[in-house]
């Protein structure tokens, strides 16, 4: 079963800056890398500030706009992603659970897959 | 030849008892809930073909099983994608044709697994309400719709999104495992107490669908306390029920209105289910992990036991209000607690106690009758009838208005 883990955070973007943080992004990458080792996280990007987001609007009649910023300004921010590949919402709620980072909001979708069967 | 009445009479009866387990092991293999409840209901159509002319059978809930998984073969065999599970409705077999839950090991039973998913944190609460009901408890979505005071056509939807999540989010049937039990379990008995509580609290002018929800929550938790007879908590909550149930009939006067505990004719209460209640409390309490469903019941008990409300050991209610406090920290918890201390030490302490409350219970009628009260015993009975104002125009449950506006009269 795969899933969609949406990663959002109150702070726009993974700071760096302090010691503390340097060591939080550290442990995200060591979590990362073991999930993705064992074949439970088969891909996934952290993502540049939403600051750099651009959104595309599609209206009714077809005609598009442009406009600066994510589609939701909201007081998280999605700054990353990774799709997992686990054999049911409680695996997959286990693993969001156990994510090093503090003061973060996890989504978990259920990716279409369609069934070559039907 | 059986009369067709009785027959209906036992199929009732049988469904009542049977319809979580049937439901519960077709889901299970199928992994479909609609098809599950539909084959169901299909041999509950089966049996009353069948049963008036040969007879009702001698393990009637197993004679379902089997007319379900034979309609659930000829409905699959049309269907490629459900090959698999095919084979499974046919090796299983044995099991599901099992009469009576052996009661083996945790988790043995696929309602447990059901109601763990029912009851699942990934749905919200009112979904998670229906499904327990409508799937373990049996009730059909009107009936469900009737005790909740919603149309019918609300719960059908809650029903219907939250199978779609199960199935697409791939929420799984099974026991949690021992790490993450005490938190799942906790939600489960949340659920459960919710119905009971939705059933108990209903005046007795509500529809019986109401009151009746309290004897369809104590039935689910029986069953769990069955299930997983090693949970405290579970055997708790089924005796904190017990024992409320045991005094339901004191608690209306004749013409409906709500008789507090204090003034209720305690020879009305039930004796005998209040030792039953207790004596499985004291086996709760033997296993030495206290709760609160425990710890609420202990002191339940402590009043149905009392020879009256004048003789309530009132330090001991104070002292497991305590222990409930450390586990529990709420507001509500801490209302209840200062009622014991006003009887055990007086209406001024009691009145100071609540003081420090009246900012998170502002918008709870029964803060402000508790307050109302104090007061009143304390001759301020201007302010004592300002709080029973404030307390009635908190609450709608037409019982619990007509103790307020008899107050207010004084």
């Amino acid at each position: 079963m795969k899933y969609m883990m949406l990663i959002a955070d109150s702070k726009d973007g993974m700071a760096r800056s302090t010691e503390e943080e340097q060591a939080t992004y550290a442990r995200i990458g060591a979590w990362w890398n073991e999930h993705g080792a064992a074949g439970r996280i088969i891909e996934g990007h952290e993502l540049q500030p939403s600051s750099t987001a651009t959104t595309v609007r599609i209206a009714p009649d077809g005609g598009t706009t442009v406009t600066d910023g994510p589609f939701v300004e909201g007081k998280e921010m999605v700054g990353g992603y990774g799709i997992l590949d686990v054999p049911d919402l409680d695996a997959a709620l286990a693993l969001a659970s156990t994510w090093p980072g503090t003061a973060t909001a996890l989504e978990i979708r259920p990716i279409v897959e369609r069934d070559a069967t039907s | 030849m059986t009369r067709r009445a009785e027959v209906d009479a036992r199929l009732d009866a049988v469904l009542r008892e049977e319809r979580g387990r049937l439901t519960a092991a077709l889901v299970r293999i199928l992994r479909d809930w609609d098809l599950a409840e539909e084959l169901v209901q299909e041999a509950a159509v089966t049996a009353l073909e069948h049963w008036p002319a040969e007879g009702i059978p001698r393990n009637p809930g197993a004679w379902l099983m089997t007319a379900a998984r034979r309609k659930a073969v000829d409905r699959l065999r049309r269907h490629a994608r459900y090959r698999e599970r095919m084979h499974e409705l046919t090796a299983q077999a044995t099991e599901m044709d099992r009469p009576i839950p052996t009661g083996g090991p945790m988790g043995a039973d696929d309602r447990l697994r059901l109601l763990f998913t029912c009851c699942h944190p990934a749905l919200n609460r009112e979904a998670q309400v229906a499904l327990t009901l409508r799937t373990i408890g049996g009730l059909e979505t009107a009936a469900v719709a009737r005790a909740f005071l919603v149309p019918e056509a609300t719960v059908a939807q809650r029903l219907v999104r939250a199978k779609r999540k199960i199935r697409d989010a791939a929420i799984p049937y099974r026991v949690p495992d021992p790490a993450e039990l005490p938190a799942r379990l906790a939600e489960v008995l949340r659920v459960l107490y919710l119905v009971f509580n939705e059933g108990y609290l209903a005046s007795s002018g509500d529809l019986p669908e109401r009151r009746e929800l309290a004897t369809d929550a104590q039935w689910l938790t029986s069953l769990v306390a069955r299930l997983m007879p090693d949970e405290p908590e579970v055997i708790g909550l089924l005796a904190l029920m017990r024992l409320h149930l045991a005094r339901a009939d004191a608690r209306f006067g004749a013409d409906g209105s709500l008789i507090l505990l204090p003034v209720q004719d305690r020879s009305r209460w039930d004796r005998a289910e209040i030792s039953r209640a207790v004596e499985l409390l004291a086996r709760a309490e033997r296993m030495n992990r206290p709760g609160t469903y425990q710890l609420q019941a202990a002191i339940l008990a402590t009043h149905a036991v009392a020879p009256s409300w004048a003789e309530t050991p009132w330090s001991a209610v104070v002292a497991l209000y305590d222990v409930l406090l450390r586990i529990e920290p709420t507001a509500v918890v801490a209302l209840n607690r200062a009622l014991a201390v006003a009887e055990r030490d007086g209406p001024a302490p009691a009145l100071a106690d609540l003081e420090p409350l009246r900012e998170r219970l502002d918008g709870y009628h029964l803060y402000h009758a508790a307050r109302a009260e104090m007061l009143r015993r304390l001759g301020r009975d201007d302010e004592a009838r300002q709080a029973n104002r404030r307390a009635l125009s908190l609450t709608d449950n037409p019982a619990e208005r007509r103790l307020l506006e008899g107050r207010l009269s004084w």
